[in-house]
């Protein structure tokens, strides 16, 4: 008897773009807020970024720091590693020394800290641009080199508005609105920005 | 036994020989190559004095889009023009070669082409494709007989309707024109319900976007009105530019010279005429 093809999925893909760079005291991290299935529009006004570190403050007794919460992360996501989570990560935060951190991740768990990283749909229309403008050292040099950007929090913000103008005007799963949060070391800041709806 | 010098031609109809191949190389995990297909919203309705088409200008290639301003209103005559939604060759091809067929036809009648006679010739066409050129058509058109409006299947089969809608955002489109359409409706209100119905394809269907593009047909006149409305212009443009290093970077260069296998002796033969 030849293998019977499922005639349902238990996954759905939403489509949307995030991307995340990491600076020498700032993070900023931003995703599109659109929600699609097929080739419908579920939602105009989803976040897909989300805050995370209050249970381990209550456990721990102390403020969870960024490569702790990876680690968490990577482990979530391999907990379920023979029926993963269909979700594409990235990690943005500020490490012990209020430098910038990033991390990148796979649907199961594989992370690695990196100066900047893009996942979704939109992803392989904005990675190549940035790695032509902030272009991370190979990590295979020798001295170790820091992965974050020279660049300055404004110019980072901006880069990453082009960055979204751009993968909305060829991704059709990219669009409506685009949300920025800023991470730095007077808090947290976020900030929106129209885009393509269509 | 000897085997025939030369193979007999296959007698005419479809040739399904390669199909089994195809199979077999589609569960080796090696897929066809996609099309570009225009995932469109398409309009046609019908006015007092004629016919007004409407079309979305996106051309995409899976989630990718590959054209963001393209023209799917296709003349056919001077007074037929036709959308096409489905894969873009397609289309393409085909409003091209009806296209010719009436202006020979009209050539050897010596009269204005009639709406049902590009309905025919494309129809015909598809029919005998069997759906496998993809093309979905709204046709419409003033001819001597009156204003018409049709739609077309990529299978052969058609409809003559009062509004029509096609494409992946013909339901959206669709939606507009139930709720708003009425027999009588003056030019520019056709106008404006089709630039509605576009648009409201635009916005809510991810294979349709960008601008509208409006064509009106009346009696003796028409007007094409590419890129009537640009809803979606560019949200951000960065105010300082960006700046692209010249080219991949050199890491390393190594020249090695090829050795030379040409043996010379010295007072050889002469080479001969």
């Amino acid at each position: 008897m030849v293998k019977q093809q499922p005639n349902w999925s238990p996954y759905d893909n939403n489509g949307g773009s995030c991307v995340a760079i990491a600076g020498a005291d700032y993070c900023v991290i931003a995703a599109d807020t659109r929600m699609s299935s097929g080739y419908n529009i579920l939602t105009r006004d989803y976040s897909k970024i989300c805050k995370l570190h209050l249970i381990y403050q209550h456990q721990h007794n102390k403020q969870m720091s960024c490569p702790a919460m990876a680690q968490l992360l990577s482990n979530t996501l391999y907990y379920k590693r023979f029926f993963p989570y269909y979700a594409f990560n990235v990690l943005g935060g500020l490490d012990n020394e209020g430098k910038g951190c990033v991390f990148t991740y796979d649907a199961v768990g594989s992370y690695e800290r990196v100066g900047y990283s893009s996942q979704g749909s939109g992803s392989t229309l904005i990675m190549p641009f940035l790695d032509n403008q902030l272009k991370s050292p190979s990590p295979l040099l020798l001295p170790a080199q820091d992965a974050v950007t020279p660049l300055s929090e404004s110019e980072a913000v901006d880069l990453v508005k082009t960055c979204f103008a751009s993968a909305t005007e060829r991704d059709i799963y990219t669009g409506d609105r685009l949300e920025i949060v800023v991470l730095n070391a007077d808090g947290i800041r976020r900030e929106y920005m129209e885009l393509r709806k269509d | 036994m000897s085997s025939p010098a030369f193979e007999i031609p296959p007698k005419g109809g479809f040739s399904f020989d390669l199909c089994r191949r195809n199979e077999m190389i589609a569960k080796k995990g090696v897929n066809p190559p996609s099309f570009r297909k225009t995932g469109t919203t398409i309009v046609g309705l019908i006015f007092q004095d004629g016919v007004i088409l409407g079309a979305d200008t996106r051309a995409t290639e899976g989630p990718i889009v590959c054209d963001k301003n393209c023209e799917k209103i296709h003349y056919m005559a001077p007074n037929i023009y036709c959308c096409g939604a489905g894969t873009a060759a397609d289309t393409e091809a085909v409003t091209d070669m009806v296209s010719s067929q009436l202006q020979l036809h009209r050539y050897h009648t010596g009269r204005e082409s009639r709406v049902v006679t590009a309905l025919t010739l494309l129809k015909r066409h598809l029919f005998n494709y069997q759906g496998y050129v993809q093309a979905a058509l709204v046709l419409g058109g003033v001819d001597c007989t009156g204003p018409h409006l049709h739609t077309i299947y990529p299978h052969g089969s058609t409809d003559t309707l009062p509004f029509a809608t096609m494409g992946s955002g013909s339901l959206a489109a669709m939606a507009v024109f139930e709720s708003k359409y009425r027999e009588g409706l003056t030019r520019d209100e056709g106008v404006q319900l089709v630039s509605e119905a576009i648009c409201s394809g635009v916005f809510n269907d991810l294979g349709s976007g960008s601008n509208v593009d409006v064509c009106v047909i009346t009696k003796g006149h028409k007007e094409y009105l590419r890129n009537h409305l640009l809803p979606n212009p560019r949200t951000y443009v960065s105010s300082k530019g960006f700046s692209f290093p010249k080219k991949t970077e050199v890491l390393l260069t190594k020249i090695t010279p090829l050795k030379e296998k040409v043996v010379v002796i010295e007072g050889g033969d002469a080479m001969e005429e």
